[in-house]
């Protein structure tokens, strides 16, 4: 049945919508772009912060813009002098409760309630500021977020993204009228309450209300002190976002520029962190396969099966806190930027033959959750912190504008050496199903001595933006030693944004749905749509950034994880095999059960 | 002391642990032992499932529903226009007076709480004051000592 359809005038131009249509999306039909504080694609409709208001024709109030559908005859407009008088007061509203101390923000340049005073020239002194009398607090407890109360406009993207995206519900809007605000549970510092890390709400705040903890002042100070030497990984989903960043539109590959920049900030030795995701493949994937064989074979009935990927570590929070009676489900692999602090500060050290004391491992990376797993006190299998310092996508970007350097025109370089080759299989664990079609890649090989039956290497089925998806490998023909696999269909399923993996869990848990292997990302679209990747982020860009993430697979010649020769020196050299006794001592980790609620 | 536990139990049994629970269960705690702590907001979120942020969020934005420890009688003072300009103020300061606390505070002795509360309906008959669930109007300063009197005797 074909919706009805609507026929309405915007500044006097007819247009025709679907029935349902809000009055801001009819707009944009047109060009005509609306301002928008609380709205955002990602979330549920709030209709709260007024900044939308239009004029319609007849009606005695200035509705919503994004809260209004459209209806038969509607006459809009949305740039009338009552709508600009509106607004601007509607900003000066807001400006009242805000601390504007632009100059000295994290996201000076960067808020969208700055872009709109500035667009609407507001008047500051219009209306009383509020916010010292009013008293706030400034959170920055946490490893990964800082809450600044005095910069939030309540708008409740926060929130919204909280709940619906992620279910995890840390924040809520509590008290009410004038007293109003954005808390967790009876006002606790985020790191003490159910808080994921993700940073999803970073990624949604107009403001400078929630913004990740920056190390970048301490990473200028190791990389100027002469006595140490500073080795930087770089994640998959960083190369294909951090151009945002810095004016080039979404879906840009810089991984050779993004290279050269670290370069000439002066870090010593500028390493790949794919190079631990094809390790965590050969560990992970001989994990599954010691399982399976545990489960089917010896019939031990010890062995958690489905085993779930450990790479995310807003997942491995959420589980420890939500499921902790699956922890032992989870695999016990690091996660690719602890294996590579693990290995900086022991392989990496010896074979440069530097003391570890001496070298300092810093990571970029998508995430804001990195910066909490990096503090773990189990991350210190090297007798040292494994990772001294992770920074986001964003903040690599605040340190190439603050040392002049020009990205766009950088010259494309390639990662140093050992421990900075990398495979196709490495790139695409920055999206979600990435880590299991590279799982797939290598563990079907290990099992059959055959490539995976699909055209080039692409496993569709586990690819897109769909919450949660499933695939069924069958696994015919194998090698002797992987007799008990003949004929066994390998079930996997994949979600990505914690709310997805609710539901996948929920199913596990109560056993309506059985699987061998599970791959979870906490963010949407995976590491690519991470709470440390540029802002701002939508379906839309996730798309081009997923899109961006397969070319980048595509043009590597390597594309299996076993066949980078940096990794299979390194079990020759060092590890032995995988989960062999080093890798055990440097590569695995054990998880912690937390509070509920 | 009461268990909330068994009272939320209870509770849950009889109009199950959607979320539409939550009030009737907060009242009924509150009800119970006149305010909600950290533990009963953290039960109340477990029985339901629901996230404590979510919790705390509803029973902060309800006026009845405490979080701080509140005396045996709660006073409330309607402080709307109309009970304002029948005199209020007046009545506000009577009861400070008496009871030797501040808005928002409680005896030592922990029996009275006096606070502020917006239109409770009865405009025509202001100043109005709430003393737990029973309603005083038409006050004035020598019928709010005596109510109050009767309270510290009873």
């Amino acid at each position: 049945m074909g919706k009805f359809e609507v026929n309405l005038k915007i500044n006097n131009i007819p247009v025709t919508v679907e029935e349902g249509t809000t009055i801001l999306d009819a707009a944009k039909k047109l060009n005509f772009r609306i301002p928008t504080l609380c709205h955002h694609s990602d979330l549920c409709v709030a209709g709260n912060c007024r900044v939308c208001v239009v004029e319609q024709k007849g009606a005695k109030a200035l509705p919503a813009a994004c809260a209004t559908p459209v209806s038969e005859g509607m006459d809009i407009s949305t740039n009338s002098a009552q709508v600009r008088t509106a607004r601007r007061h509607v900003i000066e509203l807001l400006l009242s409760e805000h601390r504007s101390e632009c100059t000295s923000c994290y996201k000076n340049g960067k808020c969208e309630l700055q872009d709109l005073a500035n667009e609407y020239r507001v008047n500051e002194t219009t209306f009383m500021k509020l916010v010292e009398n009013k008293g706030y607090t400034i959170d920055d407890f946490s490893p990964s977020i800082i809450k600044d109360d005095s910069k939030c406009i309540r708008c409740q993207r926060c929130v919204r993204t909280c709940t619906e995206m992620q279910s995890v519900s840390a924040l809520a809007v509590v008290n009410k009228g004038e007293h109003q605000k954005i808390a967790t549970f009876m006002n606790k510092p985020m790191h003490s309450v159910v808080c994921t890390n993700c940073g999803q709400c970073v990624t949604h705040c107009p403001t400078g209300a929630l913004i990740e903890k920056n190390y970048i002042d301490q990473v200028w100070d190791v990389i100027n002190n002469p006595e140490l030497h500073v080795v930087v990984q770089t994640a998959p989903a960083v190369r294909i976002g951090l151009g945002e960043s810095l004016d080039l539109s979404p879906g840009n590959r810089v991984t050779g520029k993004m290279v050269s920049a670290l370069r000439r900030l002066g870090f010593d030795s500028v390493l790949d962190t794919d190079f631990t995701a094809d390790l965590t493949i050969l560990e992970e994937g001989t994990e599954l396969l010691t399982r399976l064989k545990k489960a089917l074979v010896d019939k031990d009935t010890e062995t958690a099966l489905p085993m779930t990927t450990s790479c995310s570590p807003g997942w491995v929070k959420f589980i420890e806190h939500k499921y902790p009676e699956l922890l032992p489900n989870v695999s016990t692999c690091k996660s690719p930027q602890q294996m590579f602090g693990a290995l900086a500060k022991t392989f990496y050290a010896q074979k440069k033959g530097l003391k570890a004391e001496k070298v300092v491992s810093i990571s970029i990376m998508p995430c804001t959750a990195k910066k909490y797993e990096a503090n773990r006190p189990e991350m210190r299998d090297s007798g040292f912190q494994d990772v001294d310092y992770v920074l986001t996508t964003r903040e690599l970007a605040m340190m190439i504008r603050q040392a002049g350097i020009e990205f766009a025109s950088l010259p494309n370089e390639k990662y140093d050496s050992i421990m900075g080759d990398s495979s196709g299989a490495a790139v695409i664990f920055g999206a979600t199903g990435g880590v299991m079609e590279a799982a797939l890649r290598t563990a079907y090989e290990i099992v059959t001595g055959r490539e995976v039956p699909f055209e080039n290497l692409d496993i569709l089925p586990v690819r897109g933006l769909e919450g949660v998806k499933e695939a069924k490998v069958l696994i015919e023909n194998v090698k002797p030693e992987w007799g008990f696999l003949e004929g066994a269909e390998l079930s996997c399923a994949i979600a990505h944004g914690l709310a997805n993996a609710k539901i996948l869990m929920d199913k596990v848990k109560s056993g309506e749905m059985s699987y061998h292997f599970i791959e979870i990302m906490a963010c949407p679209g995976g590491c690519l749509g991470g709470g440390g990747q540029p802002i701002p982020v939508n379906n839309e860009i996730r798309e081009a950034r997923m899109k961006a993430i397969y070319e980048e697979d595509s043009s590597l010649k390597i594309r299996k994880s076993h066949e980078n020769p940096e990794v299979i020196a390194l079990y020759e050299q060092f590890l032995g095999e995988p989960l062999g006794h080093k890798s055990h001592e440097l590569l695995h980790t054990h998880y912690t059960g937390r509070k509920k609620y | 002391m009461t268990d909330v536990k068994e009272l939320i139990q209870a509770k849950v049994k009889c109009i199950g642990a959607k979320r539409e629970a939550l009030m009737p269960i907060l009242q009924a705690i509150v009800e119970e032992k006149n305010y909600l702590n950290e533990e009963d907001m953290i039960q109340v979120a477990e029985a339901l499932d629901l996230s404590t942020a979510d919790v705390y969020g509803t029973a902060t934005f309800y006026t009845f529903l405490d979080t701080v420890p509140r005396g045996k009688y709660v006073i409330r003072v309607c402080k709307t226009i109309s009970c304002h300009m029948a005199g209020k103020d007046e009545i506000v300061d009577t009861l400070k007076d008496l009871l030797k606390v501040d808005l928002g505070e409680t005896t030592p002795d922990k029996n009275f709480t006096l606070m502020q509360a917006n239109c409770m309906g009865w405009c025509h008959k202001g100043p109005v004051m709430l003393v737990n669930d029973d309603i005083y109007t038409e006050l004035t300063k020598d019928k709010v000592i005596k109510i109050i009197h009767d309270y510290m005797g009873s």
